[in-house]
């Protein structure tokens, strides 16, 4: 891998580990405090485990005011700080940093209140995705983003993220189903944005704090919206016949005025891979595959499943299939799901991109891939959320062959480069992180990343919080950015990743 | 000619000194001078919100409404990019072509400030950030913002976001600028996720007989899987005999009953899914035909245009009060409000429209008190003539108050953009 910037290390902090751990200690248990080499080595990365680091201490406080105490002795002392939460992040936004501490939300798992009164679940940061769905499920709710990771992904981390999920275009992404969170700032302040209610007056702190990547604030509460589950969801699996009246065929969907729960697109190469993997069922004779999710009551999933099946018809897809019970739709996204395991099988590593861009750019992105996959002699195969224009190409390759690794991470780099020229964005929910951090002036000039920073500065002025993570160090636009798996040892290889 | 020379030779400038810069550079060139000069300026678009708030503490007036037009419409990406101060009107014309719309419900503030229409701009809708009646469902106006790009108090030119659904590129300034009012960044081009039109509509009223069969109805609608997109409570009681006769005028129809309090729910889509859900919500509500009125799509369209144009409280000349709570709390307020206010509810019970006239601070202040014990905030959206701001007019705490600030810092540090119309040092 090409050699990644990181903060300059502050000796002195090193140097003080055995005072530092004993102060850390006092403020909160003994226990909570990791500072041995054995006991490090599981927090030395997150998902993207290419890069690994061996933190200062690992310390896993229990309440709010513990964190509010680390946190203000950490800033009078200068000591830099990573949180985190379960890991699962692709962009490296939680790779811990020599001299600082690790701070783990590990032990904040714990669901506060289901207040069903108002549709909503006060939630502990380190509950998973999917621990507040099944908490609330037998009284027909559901939290709605639902980002791949979800058996183990944090709801902490979402906000860090803003994760979306594959039904994202519908009901949106994190940031539009919080109601509120509670956090604390690096010189300890205890804060809280919105609540219970819409749309808090004044500055919107909270939309500020999703998605900013732990750089602001450490969130130690979170507020989230639940949704009734529909009362019938269906999906529809159409093949086509070439990539253009496929993709055509989805944008027809969205202009035609349907919004669906879900839209999936997979193209030839990755038909093949995730049905060899797991058996899916999937149309081998297609070009492209189009998975498209209705949500609704029976008689409104009936009346749009008419119109995308005359749309499909109408762009000549080669083959339809409506799901007819509930076991049928998941084995649907079954193939979907296993698309990057199924890659880990097919070659010793594959990278996963995750750009996105406009919906009717798709052909031409995958025609764009297809050139560039010749030219670097890499095989690739496509995975697209097209509902929300999130493109994840998955580039397979050798890493123990240097030459083919240097090539992957050129080819990436140029995904990336096409996605903004189409109009696009270098990352649609994995984050920025280290990963793509050399990549952002790609999209933003030296203006619009003062701006930023100077947020940051405003809110953390000594830089003590995840430094070194979403803005370049050296404001150099170099070769970085992607996942890397290397013999399908995913960090997570139990995870659907889609 | 240097910028200086150029603002100072009026250029820019109107007879009541009203700058109005043409462009983004413009508009960059006009503040970095300021932000020289020290001198800050109140920003405003097409001026129908600029009511909305604390008087700005500024020597100039920048006007955004030549920073106006359609950059880019792509029905079948689902989104517009306009320039900042493109008229609501004009935005919605255009979608409405191709059979789509701002799902977020823009607020017609014209009718309570001189009774007509008057939407204003798309920069004073993202400022305001005030959603009309679908916006517990479908989000409010920073939901449906995917980028921007503006001016900061610095005169450097910014962006943020882009075009598409998914995006987690740096922090989502979007998001902040929402509800900002002007204070950190003068805009210039917005981006807006757009959604397809519902095919049609219907409203069904319910006449409730006490305020806890309103909740218990708002909480069932909501916890519906049969959607609704609107749920309003309108009530008969007030002593002021005006509002009662106003309430009667505005939402008389022929399907709905006049002189009583009652509760509209609206529920969009193809008609076949309309009446399913209908009849669904008919079981779930345990409601009888003789109980109930439907509004065919006719009457309810116009019926949720007078909710979200606030005709009830057409130019008023007294305080009127939003006030913002958990839905599980509106009960405790509505009991508290009783017959003595001139309201309504909107937002599925999460929303209060108030009308303050007598002792207008003494109760500013104790349903300012009740709002943040339920839970909630409450903003004085106009103010009566003889008000003295003795009460401030936005809800914010301390902690918030000294974030805030810092984030002003970060964007304006000189405070040139709208100073002291949301709080006091911002």
């Amino acid at each position: 891998m090409s050699e990644l910037a990181l903060p300059k290390i502050d000796s002195s902090i090193l140097n003080r580990k055995t005072e530092i751990v004993k102060i850390l200690s006092k403020l909160t248990d003994r226990e909570n405090v990791l500072s041995e080499a054995d006991e490090l080595r599981p927090y030395e990365t997150d998902a993207l485990s290419v890069y690994t680091q061996t933190p200062l201490a690992v310390v896993l406080p229990e309440n709010t005011q513990q964190v509010s105490d680390i946190l203000k002795y950490c800033h009078s002392e200068n000591i830099k700080v990573v949180p985190r939460g379960a890991g699962t992040g692709l962009s490296g936004g939680a790779l811990p940093l020599q001299d600082a501490i690790l701070l783990s939300l590990g032990k904040f798992n714990k669901i506060l209140e289901i207040d069903y009164e108002n549709k909503c679940v006060v939630t502990q940061p380190g509950v998973t995705n999917l621990g507040i769905t099944h908490a609330v499920q037998d009284k027909g709710f559901y939290y709605a983003p639902d980002p791949s990771s979800q058996l183990a992904c944090s709801i902490g981390g979402n906000v860090a993220e803003n994760s979306g999920g594959v039904h994202s275009l519908k009901y949106g992404t994190t940031t539009n189903n919080i109601l509120g969170v509670q956090m604390v700032m690096m010189d300890g302040t205890i804060c809280r944005f919105g609540g219970k209610s819409f749309d808090q007056e004044g500055y919107d702190l909270m939309g500020l704090i999703c998605g900013s990547e732990g750089l602001l604030g450490v969130v130690t509460e979170v507020t989230v919206k639940i949704l009734k589950t529909p009362e019938v969801v269906r999906a529809a699996l159409i093949g086509f016949p070439s990539i253009k009246e496929g993709g055509d065929a989805a944008s027809e969907i969205i202009s035609s005025g349907i919004v669906p729960a879900g839209m999936e697109i997979m193209d030839k190469a990755l038909i093949e891979a995730t049905d060899n993997f797991s058996k899916a069922g999937y149309p081998r004779d297609a070009e492209l595959l189009l998975i498209v999710e209705l949500d609704g009551t029976a008689s409104e999933v009936n009346e749009l499943i008419k119109k995308v099946e005359a749309i499909c018809k109408k762009n000549n897809c080669s083959s339809l299939k409506l799901s007819n019970s509930e076991k049928e739709r998941l084995s649907f996204w079954a193939g979907r799901k296993a698309a990057f395991p199924a890659c880990g099988a097919m070659a010793p590593d594959y990278y996963c991109m995750d750009g996105s861009i406009p919906r009717g750019k798709l052909a031409e992105a995958l025609l764009e891939i297809k050139k560039l996959s010749e030219k670097y002699e890499l095989p690739v195969a496509n995975c697209f959320h097209a509902g929300d224009g999130n493109l994840h190409p998955l580039i397979m390759f050798d890493g123990n062959d240097k030459e083919q690794l240097r090539k992957t991470e050129e080819f990436g780099s140029e995904i990336l480069k096409t996605c903004v020229r189409l109009g696009g964005v270098i990352t649609g929910e994995h984050g920025v992180g280290i990963e793509k951090r050399e990549l952002m002036c790609e999209m933003f000039n030296d203006n619009d990343i003062q701006q930023q920073l100077s947020i940051k500065k405003s809110l953390d002025e000594k830089n003590l919080l995840n430094p070194g993570k979403v803005y370049p160090i050296l404001r150099k636009c170099a070769e970085e950015g992607r996942v890397h798996v290397h013999k399908n040892k995913d960090k997570f290889p139990d995870l659907p990743r889609f | 000619m240097s910028t200086k020379i150029k603002i100072n030779s009026r250029i820019f400038q109107d007879s009541n000194n009203v700058y109005y810069p043409k462009d983004e550079t413009e508009v960059s060139d006009l503040i970095r001078e300021l932000y020289k000069q020290d001198s800050p300026t109140e920003i405003i678009g097409n001026n129908s919100k600029s009511f909305i708030g604390n008087k700005t503490q500024s020597a100039n007036t920048t006007s955004l409404s030549k920073i106006s037009g359609i950059i880019d419409y792509r029905p079948e990406e689902l989104y517009i990019k306009v320039k900042a101060c493109t008229p609501i009107n004009v935005i919605e014309r255009v979608l409405s072509e191709n059979n789509q719309e701002l799902a977020f419900e823009p607020i017609d503030f014209g009718y309570i400030k001189e009774g007509k229409s008057n939407k204003g701009t798309i920069a004073g809708y993202l400022s305001c950030n005030y959603a009309g009646s679908r916006r517990f469902k479908v989000g409010s106006v920073r939901d449906h913002v995917l980028g921007f790009k503006g001016v900061n108090g610095k005169g450097d030119i910014i962006k943020s976001g882009g075009t598409v659904v998914k995006n987690v590129t740096g922090y989502d300034l979007s998001k902040l600028i929402a509800g900002s009012f002007g204070t950190l960044v003068a805009l210039t081009e917005i981006t807006l996720k757009v959604l397809p039109k519902k095919d049609s509509s219907k409203t069904v009223i319910i006449y409730p007989s006490n305020f806890e069969q309103i909740y218990d109805f708002f909480n069932k609608l909501s916890s519906s899987s049969s959607e609704i997109s609107g749920a309003v409570f309108i009530p008969e009681q007030s002593k002021d005999k005006d509002f009662v006769a106003k309430k009667n005028s505005v939402f008389k129809f022929n399907d709905l009953k006049s002189n009583v309090s009652f509760i509209a729910f609206r529920v969009e889509g193809d008609k076949i899914s309309i009446e399913e859900k209908i009849n669904n919500l008919k079981k779930e509500l345990e409601l009888n035909n003789s109980d109930i009125s439907t509004l065919d799509v006719y009457q309810s369209e116009p019926f949720w245009k007078k909710v979200n144009n606030l005709e009830v409280f057409e130019k008023t000349e007294h305080n009127l009060i939003r006030i913002v709570i958990p839905p599980a709390n509106g009960l405790k307020l509505c009991k508290y409000l009783e017959n003595n206010h001139n309201y309504f509810v909107d937002w599925c019970g999460s929303l209060f429209w108030i009308e303050v006239n007598s002792k207008k601070e003494e109760k500013i202040k104790d349903l300012k008190k009740m709002a943040k014990d339920f839970g909630g905030y409450l903003t004085v959206i106009k103010t009566s003539s003889d008000y003295d701001y003795g009460e401030a007019i936005f809800t914010v705490d301390k902690v918030r108050l000294i974030i805030s600030e810092k984030v002003k810092q970060s964007f304006d540090p000189k405070r040139i953009l709208n100073p002291g119309k949301m709080y006091r040092g911002i």
